[in-house]
């Protein structure tokens, strides 16, 4: 299939198409969420009541870094409707242990308590949680806590961190470094940038944003004694990791936790890492006998749960006279904050970016530096892209950058440098699978040549008016594979996932998956593919995800897996139970099953296809009059299959291109044009792969103008309320027109590739390099985020 | 993010509302009018307020109105909703009043407008409120309800800084009256988003004689101070006139700019709010004119 072809473009890629009708595998059908959430009827966290149910909220650290000298939390006990406060001591948790399997020069453990114990280093860190009969008492018992800080001299940037002599965050952490690593110092890299015709620098730095679901994080615990166990419902992305987690600090067998996952509104990987708050909620259930809910309000969500994105990248890049890029040299320092976060560790954003930063293009010569350093700062979880949006931003602006210095069209500049064979093995030892990269950028270029975008510039400058039109070209890796996981070191390498596929009496299937919706739609494609592959309707498939009694051990969802892993693991549960289902079926017509197919909710022989018997018959026949079934041939009626991504995992890709007007007077940035041209492969659902690009292109539109939280000089946070953290609104987000390639998965059973990330990913380079292009005339070039009004008004202003 | 425990009372009317604001403050108990709650419930859901009372006036239909004053003027009840002013009826408003209608879509959002009230804005006294700048500059008056009666305050000697106004804790602020018309008046802002407090607001009114050309005008800034200002020296350039309307507008612009002692914070630096100024008294001035 030519990786140009337009959506909805059926492909014949894996699943067999259905004789009866149109395979529903890249139809936009309704999501089967939208009834129950747009009507009110879903079920959150928050819309749990259990009887007796108390409330919980904590008791938190006013000072970035500090002894505790005393914590005394008698005055809570004495506020009317506190029923408990617990402390460290009290509550005896084993921390949060994140490792990577990596010398100590490279990799520093660090554990992360439930509550503080002796020390705390954020403003927001846990010390003591209250448990009282509802918020509002436990707002009252947090004031009437009492806590004497020795305080010590707070590690505020990085560059504070990194600095000789430099106050410790963790005294076992020297130079304040948790992750120092250098990669792929190919060899004779000096003499390349020394003999170099072009060497073009980019220096930036990038803010400390919250993912920020809309719903914050939370949690229902409750001891459930007739199964003996303790039940966790909780809003995470990653079901098992929290039991697995939730076990081990509060030293119970694992299957003594079940943990229930509510409709989610949000996660973007602030929810893939286990949070202290759930853990610590679960210990004062167990040990008041009683239900406890927590609720994360927005202002603890914005201070103290887990951020991401503060980096620093220090870049060069050698090219030829011709545009060729001969090589890449790269300094990245990622602030992660005061501690690591479960099971990725500080090493996320630093692995990330120094695995993946040669992007699309064929750089033949690379070297990385990658630290985390620690800072008295809440703590860093993914977030949506993970240091992709930075790299990505690095490696646009030095193809810019070069692009004007050797007087070369920025689109053709990068035209000479991406990938177009495939697999293609880069300098960083990734293989990427095939893409559109070059067809993504020429489409995207055309497009806004074909609406006029360049005339209006040229106008608008005559004008005297500031147009800029900026480009990102980028892939995005999706679903990372456990050798991709082990590549990095880690401990716990989340890459399999499971699916059970079952069929009851009525023929209605009910489905497994150990991915986790929290936005995605995965009861819609996920569906989807199981009724292809059975041939059923989409109304008698039923998806069952996040209830630990219920599926197999699985990895949730993140780094865009579910699709890519997920996906493919219940396609093939279903392909099992079909080879049952026709074994089973031809049995019943008195046929060899090699004579016999899948038809419409049927067994068929393939020579008389009149003849079938109902999927019902055969259920009723595996379940209800088991006399009938043959011998080898076990009762029941399911299948259960598993998947993982043995090799690079697949890259699905995409161009931006964004037109935007600086306002002179005010140095608004105006996004007047935002086109994306994508491909991830065949999209399940495009409807939802198109949601999914909308709202990653805003978040990633947020990161480059927008949201940011800083720390003033004693680690105090700035944003606390939706007043100073400026997440924007849909009068900031400009409309997206989206264009859809598509270069199948030639690994995943659906040939789709994972979608969940690559707007968050190409929106900051491509709004940058627009501002860039349209500051063009002044001289001034700008390299960090976010770009506020009043950055852009001053460099107007220094025009010559 | 819950409110610290505290007393609710509802109001039957206003001169009931006074006496029991009275009451309480005599036996020294901290109590505040609830009205549509857009400012205070968040602050005391921060408890950043902790009033131990709250006094419902939000039921106090006769307190919702919006009507000419038979002078010209007009009188809005403390109780009208931004939302109200906004899809007020031509007939109401005018073109003597449209900078009011227009100024409403700068306020918050459409569910914040539907349930803030005038009188609330004027009484929390916020710098960058649009009520509090428009009764700034359109010289309005302002009635408040006191256990002993009532009195009118005006705008001028109204706001006096950081959230405090000229309001006595037995007072409910009842009335605003615009005591002219404002058919040349309007009301410009920015903020990095829309429905933020503005970083820099400014609304000018202008006096136009028969021939077109602007004689003299009042000009008024948020966001440079802890109070909306009047802006006496950029009026005298207004009241300068001349032909060049261009060039009267940005001279006024800069003298304003010039004049204003802005603050620095990380909404913006002070020579960032100067340009701010220069724009949008500019902008605010075009509009105005054009009207």
């Amino acid at each position: 299939m030519s990786p140009t072809a337009p959506h909805p473009a059926p492909a014949p890629h894996g699943t067999h198409g259905s004789p009866e009708g149109d395979r529903l595998v890249g139809r936009s059908v309704r999501r089967r969420e939208d009834p129950r959430l747009l009507t009110g009827r879903g079920r959150f966290v928050d819309d749990i009541a259990l009887p007796g149910m108390l409330h919980a909220q904590f008791v938190r650290s006013t000072v970035a870094h500090a002894r505790i000298a005393e914590l005394d939390l008698d005055g809570i006990r004495e506020v009317p409707g506190v029923v408990a406060v617990f402390d460290a001591a009290d509550l005896g948790l084993a921390d949060i242990a994140a490792r990577l399997d990596r010398p100590l020069h490279e990799f520093v453990p660090t554990d992360m308590p439930i509550l503080a114990r002796d020390r705390v280093r954020y403003v927001g860190e846990p010390l003591a949680i209250v448990v009282a009969r509802d918020a509002y008492a436990a707002e009252d018992g947090i004031e009437a806590a009492k806590v004497r800080y020795d305080i010590l001299p707070p590690v505020v940037s990085d560059t504070a961190a990194l600095a000789p002599g430099a106050p410790l965050v963790h005294d076992a952490a020297a130079r304040n470094t948790l992750v120092d690593v250098a990669m792929f110092a190919t060899e004779g890299i000096d003499d390349v940038f020394a003999a170099a015709p072009c060497v073009v620098e980019v220096h930036t730095t990038t803010g400390r944003q919250n993912a920020l679901p809309l719903e914050t994080r939370g949690a229902v615990a409750a001891w459930d004694a007739k199964e003996d166990q303790l039940v966790l419902h909780t809003c995470t992305q990653t079901p098992h990791q929290v039991r697995t987690v939730a076990a081990a600090c509060l030293g119970l067998d694992e299957r003594a936790v079940r943990v229930v996952v509510p409709d989610m509104g949000g996660g973007f990987g602030q929810k893939c890492v286990v949070g202290r708050e759930e853990i610590a909620a679960a210990a004062a259930a167990l040990r008041l006998g009683r239900p406890v809910k927590w609720i994360e309000d927005r202002k603890d969500a914005l201070t103290a749960s887990f951020l991401a994105r503060e980096q620093r990248y220090d870049v060069r890049a050698a090219f030829a006279a011709d545009g060729t890029i001969l090589a890449l040299d790269a300094d990245v320092v990622c602030d992660m904050g005061a501690y690591s976060c479960y099971p990725f560790t500080a090493g996320i954003e630093p692995l990330m970016a120094s695995a993946e930063m040669p992007s699309v293009y064929k750089v033949p010569a690379y070297r990385v530096r990658g630290r985390a350093v620690t800072t008295n700062k809440a703590p860093t979880a993914p977030y949506r892209g993970v240091s992709r949006p930075q790299y990505v931003m690095v490696v646009e602006r030095l193809m810019e950058r070069a692009a004007r210095e050797l007087g070369i069209d920025a689109v053709e500049i990068r035209r000479r440098n991406v990938i177009t064979e495939f697999p293609y093995t880069g300098v960083n030892n990734i293989t990427y699978d095939p893409g559109s990269y070059l067809e993504s950028l020429d489409l995207c270029a055309k497009v806004l040549h074909d609406e006029g975008w360049y005339a209006a510039k040229e106008q608008a400058a005559a004008e005297g008016r500031h147009l800029g039109i900026g480009y990102s070209c980028f892939s995005e890796r999706t679903g990372y594979g456990s050798t991709a996981f082990a590549a990095r070191k880690m401990q716990v390498v989340p890459g399999f996932d499971i699916s059970e596929v079952r069929m009851d009496t009525t023929g209605a299937l009910t489905v497994t998956t150990g991915t986790q919706n929290h936005g995605q739609s995965h009861e819609t494609t996920m569906a989807q593919i199981v009724a292809d592959e059975l041939h059923v309707d989409l109304g008698k498939v039923r998806i069952h995800q996040g209830d630990t009694e219920r599926i197999t051990y699985g990895w949730g969802t993140f780094a865009s897996r579910s699709i890519v892993v997920g996906g493919s693991a219940v396609q093939r549960a279903a392909a099992k139970l079909g080879a049952k289902l026709v074994a089973l079926g031809a049995h019943l017509m008195d046929a060899k099953p090699e004579d016999a197919e899948l038809g419409a909710g049927c067994v068929r022989l393939r020579a008389e296809p009149e003849r079938t018997v109902s999927y019902e018959r055969i259920a009723e026949a595996a379940y209800l009059r088991s006399n009938l079934l043959p011998d080898g041939i076990e009762p029941g009626l399911s299948a259960t299959a598993s998947f993982d991504v043995f090799d690079d995992g697949t890259f699905s890709n995409a161009t931006h291109g964004v037109v935007v007007e600086l306002h002179e007077g005010t140095g608004r940035v105006e996004i007047l044009r935002y086109v994306c041209v994508e491909d991830c492969g065949v999209a399940v659902n495009p409807q939802v792969v198109e949601g999914q690009c909308r709202g990653g292109i805003a978040q990633g539109i947020a990161g480059a103008l927008f949201e940011q939280i800083t720390y003033d000089a004693q680690g105090e946070p700035s944003a606390t309320s939706f007043m100073d953290y400026k997440v924007p609104t849909a009068w900031e987000i400009p409309d997206v027109a989206i264009h859809h390639l598509e270069t199948p998965c030639l690994f995943t059973t659906t040939g789709a590739k994972g979608a969940g990330e690559g707007g968050t990913i190409g929106a900051p380079a491509a709004v940058l390099n627009a501002v860039n292009d349209a500051l063009a005339p002044t001289g001034v070039e700008l390299d960090s985020t976010p770009i506020t009004p009043e950055t852009v008004q001053r460099a107007l202003e220094s025009r010559p | 993010m819950k409110p610290a425990s505290f007393a609710y009372h509802r109001a039957r009317d206003v001169a009931g509302a006074a006496r029991l604001l009275a009451e309480l403050a005599e036996r020294g108990e901290d109590a505040k009018l609830l009205a549509g709650g857009q400012s205070l419930i968040p602050m005391m859901n921060f408890r950043l307020a902790r009033p131990g009372h709250l006094v419902d006036i939000g039921g106090l239909a006769e307190l919702a109105y919006l009507r000419p004053d038979g002078t010209g003027g007009l009188r809005i009840g403390a109780l009208t909703t931004h939302h109200t002013v906004e899809t007020a009826a031509e007939a109401v408003l005018g073109r003597d009043f449209a900078v009011l209608r227009d100024a409403m879509p700068w306020i918050g959002h459409l569910p914040i407008r539907t349930r803030g009230t005038v009188g609330g804005s004027l009484a929390h006294g916020d710098s960058t409120a649009e009520w509090c700048l428009l009764a700034l500059l359109l010289d309005a008056e302002i009635t408040a309800v006191g256990p002993h009666g009532e009195r009118t305050i005006p705008a001028a000697e109204f706001f006096h800084g950081f959230y405090t106004t000229a309001l006595e804790a037995d007072e409910v602020l009842a009335e605003i009256r615009f005591p002219r018309p404002a058919p040349h008046a309007a009301l410009a802002e920015f903020a990095e988003r829309r429905g933020d407090f503005a970083i820099v607001s400014a609304a000018v009114d202008l006096d136009v004689d028969d021939a077109g050309a602007v004689v003299a005008g009042r000009v008024a800034l948020g966001g440079v101070a802890p109070a909306p200002l009047r802006i006496p020296e950029a009026e005298e350039v207004l009241a300068t006139g001349g032909p060049d309307r261009a060039a009267l507008f940005a001279a006024c612009a800069d003298r304003a700019a010039e004049a204003a002692d802005p603050p620095s914070d990380m909404n913006g630096s002070a020579d960032y709010r100067r340009t701010l100024i220069r724009t949008l008294i500019r902008r605010a001035c075009e509009e105005a004119i054009s009207r």
